[in-house]
Protein backbone atom coordinates (compact mmCIF):
# COMPACT_ATOMS: atom_id res chain seq x y z
CA UNK A 1 0.00 0.00 0.00
CA UNK A 2 2.81 2.39 -0.70
CA UNK A 3 2.15 5.71 -2.26
CA UNK A 4 3.45 5.87 -5.77
CA UNK A 5 3.42 8.72 -8.22
CA UNK A 6 -0.07 8.06 -9.54
CA UNK A 7 -1.58 8.60 -6.09
CA UNK A 8 -0.27 12.10 -5.73
CA UNK A 9 -0.97 14.13 -2.64
CA UNK A 10 -2.21 17.61 -2.07
CA UNK A 11 -1.12 18.39 1.41
CA UNK A 12 -1.27 21.68 3.19
CA UNK A 13 -0.62 22.29 6.86
CA UNK A 14 -3.35 23.34 9.26
CA UNK A 15 -1.76 26.78 9.60
CA UNK A 16 -2.18 27.94 6.01
CA UNK A 17 -5.90 27.07 6.07
CA UNK A 18 -6.43 29.09 9.23
CA UNK A 19 -4.53 32.03 7.70
CA UNK A 20 -6.67 31.89 4.56
CA UNK A 21 -9.82 31.67 6.68
CA UNK A 22 -8.73 34.78 8.62
CA UNK A 23 -8.11 36.57 5.32
CA UNK A 24 -11.57 35.54 4.06
CA UNK A 25 -13.25 36.82 7.23
CA UNK A 26 -11.26 40.07 7.01
CA UNK A 27 -12.29 40.55 3.37
CA UNK A 28 -15.93 39.91 4.32
CA UNK A 29 -15.66 42.64 6.96
CA UNK A 30 -14.12 44.99 4.38
CA UNK A 31 -16.81 44.32 1.78
CA UNK A 32 -19.62 44.87 4.33
CA UNK A 33 -18.00 48.10 5.57
CA UNK A 34 -17.40 49.43 2.06
CA UNK A 35 -21.01 48.70 1.06
CA UNK A 36 -22.09 51.07 3.85
CA UNK A 37 -20.14 53.93 2.26
CA UNK A 38 -21.43 55.94 -0.63
CA UNK A 39 -19.10 55.14 -3.51
CA UNK A 40 -21.73 55.44 -6.25
CA UNK A 41 -20.79 53.45 -9.32
CA UNK A 42 -17.67 52.07 -7.64
CA UNK A 43 -19.70 50.06 -5.12
CA UNK A 44 -20.37 47.13 -7.46
CA UNK A 45 -16.80 47.10 -8.74
CA UNK A 46 -15.32 47.04 -5.24
CA UNK A 47 -17.75 44.28 -4.16
CA UNK A 48 -16.89 42.15 -7.18
CA UNK A 49 -13.13 42.68 -6.82
CA UNK A 50 -13.26 41.60 -3.17
CA UNK A 51 -15.47 38.60 -4.03
CA UNK A 52 -12.99 37.61 -6.76
CA UNK A 53 -10.05 37.78 -4.34
CA UNK A 54 -11.99 35.58 -1.90
CA UNK A 55 -12.89 33.09 -4.65
CA UNK A 56 -9.24 33.04 -5.77
CA UNK A 57 -8.07 32.20 -2.23
CA UNK A 58 -10.63 29.39 -1.95
CA UNK A 59 -9.64 27.99 -5.37
CA UNK A 60 -5.89 28.13 -4.79
CA UNK A 61 -5.66 26.99 -1.16
CA UNK A 62 -8.89 25.27 -0.09
CA UNK A 63 -9.39 23.53 -3.44
CA UNK A 64 -5.67 22.67 -3.63
CA UNK A 65 -5.23 24.21 -7.06
CA UNK A 66 -1.83 25.53 -6.02
CA UNK A 67 -0.40 22.03 -5.74
CA UNK A 68 -2.31 20.44 -8.62
CA UNK A 69 -0.76 19.63 -11.96
CA UNK A 70 -0.69 22.32 -14.63
CA UNK A 71 -3.54 20.62 -16.52
CA UNK A 72 -5.94 21.46 -13.69
CA UNK A 73 -4.93 25.10 -13.68
CA UNK A 74 -5.37 25.36 -17.46
CA UNK A 75 -8.79 23.67 -17.21
CA UNK A 76 -10.01 26.09 -14.54
CA UNK A 77 -8.66 29.05 -16.48
CA UNK A 78 -10.44 27.94 -19.67
CA UNK A 79 -13.72 27.41 -17.76
CA UNK A 80 -13.49 30.89 -16.20
CA UNK A 81 -12.58 32.45 -19.54
CA UNK A 82 -15.60 30.77 -21.12
CA UNK A 83 -17.82 32.35 -18.48
CA UNK A 84 -16.17 35.74 -18.96
CA UNK A 85 -16.62 35.55 -22.74
CA UNK A 86 -20.31 34.67 -22.21
CA UNK A 87 -20.72 37.80 -20.09
CA UNK A 88 -18.85 40.04 -22.53
CA UNK A 89 -20.67 38.78 -25.61
CA UNK A 90 -24.04 39.05 -23.92
CA UNK A 91 -23.43 42.60 -22.75
CA UNK A 92 -21.97 43.58 -26.11
CA UNK A 93 -25.21 42.38 -27.68
CA UNK A 94 -27.52 43.79 -25.01
CA UNK A 95 -26.01 47.28 -24.75
CA UNK A 96 -26.29 48.00 -28.46
CA UNK A 97 -29.83 46.80 -29.03
CA UNK B 1 -10.22 -15.26 -24.21
CA UNK B 2 -8.92 -13.39 -21.29
CA UNK B 3 -5.30 -13.20 -20.39
CA UNK B 4 -4.25 -12.48 -16.89
CA UNK B 5 -1.83 -9.58 -17.19
CA UNK B 6 -1.59 -8.91 -13.52
CA UNK B 7 1.84 -9.39 -12.08
CA UNK B 8 1.58 -12.13 -9.49
CA UNK B 9 4.35 -11.01 -7.19
CA UNK B 10 3.36 -7.38 -6.60
CA UNK B 11 -0.23 -6.33 -6.06
CA UNK B 12 -0.81 -2.90 -7.50
CA UNK B 13 -3.76 -0.99 -6.10
CA UNK B 14 -5.56 0.08 -9.23
CA UNK B 15 -6.52 3.61 -8.50
CA UNK B 16 -6.35 6.96 -10.26
CA UNK B 17 -6.71 9.81 -7.81
CA UNK B 18 -5.75 12.45 -10.34
CA UNK B 19 -8.41 11.15 -12.71
CA UNK B 20 -10.97 11.15 -9.89
CA UNK B 21 -10.16 14.75 -9.02
CA UNK B 22 -10.23 15.75 -12.67
CA UNK B 23 -13.69 14.21 -12.97
CA UNK B 24 -14.84 16.23 -9.97
CA UNK B 25 -13.41 19.43 -11.44
CA UNK B 26 -15.31 18.79 -14.68
CA UNK B 27 -18.49 18.49 -12.63
CA UNK B 28 -17.57 21.71 -10.84
CA UNK B 29 -17.36 23.42 -14.26
CA UNK B 30 -20.92 22.33 -15.12
CA UNK B 31 -22.02 23.89 -11.84
CA UNK B 32 -20.12 27.03 -12.77
CA UNK B 33 -22.10 27.24 -16.02
CA UNK B 34 -25.38 26.56 -14.19
CA UNK B 35 -24.85 29.37 -11.69
CA UNK B 36 -22.96 31.49 -14.23
CA UNK B 37 -26.06 31.54 -16.42
CA UNK B 38 -28.08 32.81 -13.47
CA UNK B 39 -25.51 35.48 -12.70
CA UNK B 40 -25.78 36.59 -16.33
CA UNK B 41 -29.57 36.89 -15.99
CA UNK B 42 -29.07 38.79 -12.74
CA UNK B 43 -26.60 41.24 -14.26
CA UNK B 44 -28.79 41.98 -17.29
CA UNK B 45 -31.89 42.64 -15.18
CA UNK B 46 -29.91 44.70 -12.71
CA UNK B 47 -28.51 46.72 -15.59
CA UNK B 48 -32.06 47.25 -16.86
CA UNK B 49 -33.59 48.12 -13.45
CA UNK B 50 -30.81 49.54 -11.23
CA UNK B 51 -33.05 51.65 -8.97
CA UNK B 52 -35.59 48.86 -8.39
CA UNK B 53 -32.82 46.42 -7.47
CA UNK B 54 -31.44 48.84 -4.89
CA UNK B 55 -34.88 49.42 -3.44
CA UNK B 56 -35.70 45.69 -3.30
CA UNK B 57 -32.33 44.85 -1.69
CA UNK B 58 -33.15 47.10 1.29
CA UNK B 59 -35.70 44.42 2.25
CA UNK B 60 -32.88 41.89 2.78
CA UNK B 61 -31.24 41.52 6.16
CA UNK B 62 -27.54 42.36 5.77
CA UNK B 63 -26.72 41.10 9.28
CA UNK B 64 -28.17 37.65 8.69
CA UNK B 65 -26.42 37.58 5.30
CA UNK B 66 -23.05 38.49 6.84
CA UNK B 67 -23.57 35.93 9.58
CA UNK B 68 -24.31 33.21 7.01
CA UNK B 69 -21.21 34.22 5.01
CA UNK B 70 -19.02 33.76 8.07
CA UNK B 71 -20.69 30.40 8.85
CA UNK B 72 -20.11 29.12 5.32
CA UNK B 73 -16.48 30.35 5.18
CA UNK B 74 -15.83 28.63 8.50
CA UNK B 75 -17.41 25.41 7.23
CA UNK B 76 -15.03 25.56 4.27
CA UNK B 77 -12.15 25.83 6.73
CA UNK B 78 -13.29 22.79 8.74
CA UNK B 79 -13.73 20.83 5.49
CA UNK B 80 -10.16 21.64 4.40
CA UNK B 81 -8.84 20.83 7.88
CA UNK B 82 -10.58 17.43 7.87
CA UNK B 83 -8.52 16.49 4.77
CA UNK B 84 -5.26 17.56 6.41
CA UNK B 85 -6.25 15.55 9.50
CA UNK B 86 -6.85 12.36 7.50
CA UNK B 87 -3.56 12.94 5.62
CA UNK B 88 -1.85 13.03 9.02
CA UNK B 89 -3.61 9.74 9.86
CA UNK B 90 -5.63 11.43 12.58
CA UNK B 91 -9.00 9.83 11.99
CA UNK B 92 -10.83 11.15 15.05
CA UNK B 93 -9.77 14.74 14.33
CA UNK B 94 -10.89 14.36 10.71
CA UNK B 95 -14.26 13.03 11.90
CA UNK B 96 -14.59 15.97 14.29
CA UNK B 97 -13.94 18.47 11.49
CA UNK B 98 -16.40 16.70 9.18
CA UNK B 99 -19.01 16.78 11.93
CA UNK B 100 -18.38 20.51 12.49
CA UNK B 101 -18.78 21.11 8.75
CA UNK B 102 -22.20 19.43 8.75
CA UNK B 103 -23.18 21.35 11.89
CA UNK B 104 -22.18 24.70 10.33
CA UNK B 105 -24.09 23.80 7.15
CA UNK B 106 -27.11 23.09 9.34
CA UNK B 107 -26.74 26.51 11.04
CA UNK B 108 -26.61 28.08 7.58
CA UNK B 109 -29.84 26.35 6.55
CA UNK B 110 -31.60 27.28 9.82
CA UNK B 111 -30.67 30.94 9.25
CA UNK B 112 -31.86 30.65 5.66
CA UNK B 113 -35.16 29.22 6.91
CA UNK B 114 -35.75 32.14 9.27
CA UNK B 115 -34.69 34.60 6.60
CA UNK B 116 -37.07 33.16 4.01
CA UNK B 117 -39.91 32.83 6.52
CA UNK B 118 -39.52 36.52 7.48
CA UNK B 119 -39.84 37.45 3.80
CA UNK B 120 -42.81 35.16 3.26
CA UNK B 121 -44.56 36.50 6.38
CA UNK B 122 -44.13 40.00 4.96
CA UNK B 123 -45.94 38.75 1.87
CA UNK B 124 -42.80 38.78 -0.24
CA UNK B 125 -42.84 35.53 -2.18
CA UNK B 126 -43.22 34.78 -5.89
CA UNK B 127 -46.77 35.39 -7.07
CA UNK B 128 -47.95 37.13 -3.86
CA UNK B 129 -50.26 40.15 -4.12
CA UNK B 130 -47.77 42.21 -2.13
CA UNK B 131 -44.94 41.45 -4.54
CA UNK B 132 -47.04 41.78 -7.70
CA UNK B 133 -48.06 45.29 -6.63
CA UNK B 134 -44.39 46.34 -6.78
CA UNK B 135 -42.40 47.47 -9.82
CA UNK B 136 -41.13 45.05 -12.46
CA UNK B 137 -37.52 45.34 -11.26
CA UNK B 138 -38.43 44.47 -7.68
CA UNK B 139 -40.44 41.44 -8.83
CA UNK B 140 -37.40 40.31 -10.84
CA UNK B 141 -35.07 40.88 -7.90
CA UNK B 142 -37.13 38.73 -5.57
CA UNK B 143 -37.65 36.08 -8.27
CA UNK B 144 -33.87 35.84 -8.71
CA UNK B 145 -33.33 35.99 -4.95
CA UNK B 146 -35.56 32.98 -4.36
CA UNK B 147 -34.25 30.97 -7.32
CA UNK B 148 -30.54 31.64 -6.75
CA UNK B 149 -30.39 31.39 -2.96
CA UNK B 150 -32.85 28.49 -3.20
CA UNK B 151 -30.70 26.56 -5.66
CA UNK B 152 -27.68 27.37 -3.53
CA UNK B 153 -29.58 26.07 -0.49
CA UNK B 154 -30.29 22.81 -2.33
CA UNK B 155 -26.54 22.53 -2.95
CA UNK B 156 -25.88 23.04 0.76
CA UNK B 157 -28.35 20.23 1.57
CA UNK B 158 -26.70 17.90 -0.98
CA UNK B 159 -23.31 18.83 0.49
CA UNK B 160 -24.52 17.94 3.99
CA UNK B 161 -25.64 14.50 2.78
CA UNK B 162 -22.32 13.97 0.96
CA UNK B 163 -20.25 14.93 4.01
CA UNK B 164 -22.43 12.66 6.17
CA UNK B 165 -21.64 9.76 3.78
CA UNK B 166 -17.93 10.67 3.98
CA UNK B 167 -18.22 10.67 7.77
CA UNK B 168 -19.50 7.11 7.60
CA UNK B 169 -16.76 6.12 5.13
CA UNK B 170 -14.11 7.62 7.39
CA UNK B 171 -15.41 5.93 10.52
CA UNK B 172 -15.61 2.57 8.73
CA UNK B 173 -12.07 2.86 7.39
CA UNK B 174 -13.00 3.22 3.70
CA UNK B 175 -11.41 6.68 3.72
CA UNK B 176 -7.90 6.34 5.13
CA UNK B 177 -4.71 8.37 5.31
CA UNK B 178 -3.52 6.98 1.96
CA UNK B 179 -6.90 6.78 0.23
CA UNK B 180 -8.95 9.92 0.79
CA UNK B 181 -9.82 11.12 -2.71
CA UNK B 182 -13.55 10.73 -1.93
CA UNK B 183 -13.18 13.20 0.92
CA UNK B 184 -11.10 15.52 -1.29
CA UNK B 185 -13.78 15.51 -3.99
CA UNK B 186 -16.50 16.20 -1.44
CA UNK B 187 -14.29 19.09 -0.32
CA UNK B 188 -14.11 20.40 -3.90
CA UNK B 189 -17.91 20.36 -4.06
CA UNK B 190 -18.22 22.07 -0.68
CA UNK B 191 -15.77 24.83 -1.59
CA UNK B 192 -17.67 25.40 -4.83
CA UNK B 193 -20.83 25.96 -2.76
CA UNK B 194 -18.78 28.44 -0.74
CA UNK B 195 -17.51 30.29 -3.83
CA UNK B 196 -21.06 30.65 -5.20
CA UNK B 197 -22.14 32.18 -1.90
CA UNK B 198 -19.13 34.53 -1.97
CA UNK B 199 -20.67 36.08 -5.10
CA UNK B 200 -24.35 35.79 -4.09
CA UNK B 201 -23.74 37.65 -0.83
CA UNK B 202 -22.56 41.04 -2.17
CA UNK B 203 -24.89 40.91 -5.18
CA UNK B 204 -28.04 40.43 -3.12
CA UNK B 205 -27.31 41.74 0.36
CA UNK B 206 -24.84 44.58 -0.17
CA UNK B 207 -26.33 46.73 -2.95
CA UNK B 208 -28.38 49.05 -0.78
Amino acid sequence: MENNNSHSQNSHSYGIYILVWLALIALTTVTVTVSGMDLRSLTVTVALVIASIKAYLVLIIFMHLRSEAKTFKVFVLVALLFLLVSFILLFADYSFQ
Amino acid sequence: MSINTQAPAEVHIHRDDIGARMGMWLFVFTELILFGGMFIIYSVYRYAHPADFHLAATELNTIIGTFNTIILLTSSLTMALSITAIQNNNRSLSLLFQFLTILLALFFMVNKYFEWMAKINHGLFPGSDELLSKSAGEILFFGLYYVMTGLHGVHVLIGMVLIAVMYRFTSRGIITHDNYVKLENTGLYWHLVDIIWIFLFPLFYLIT
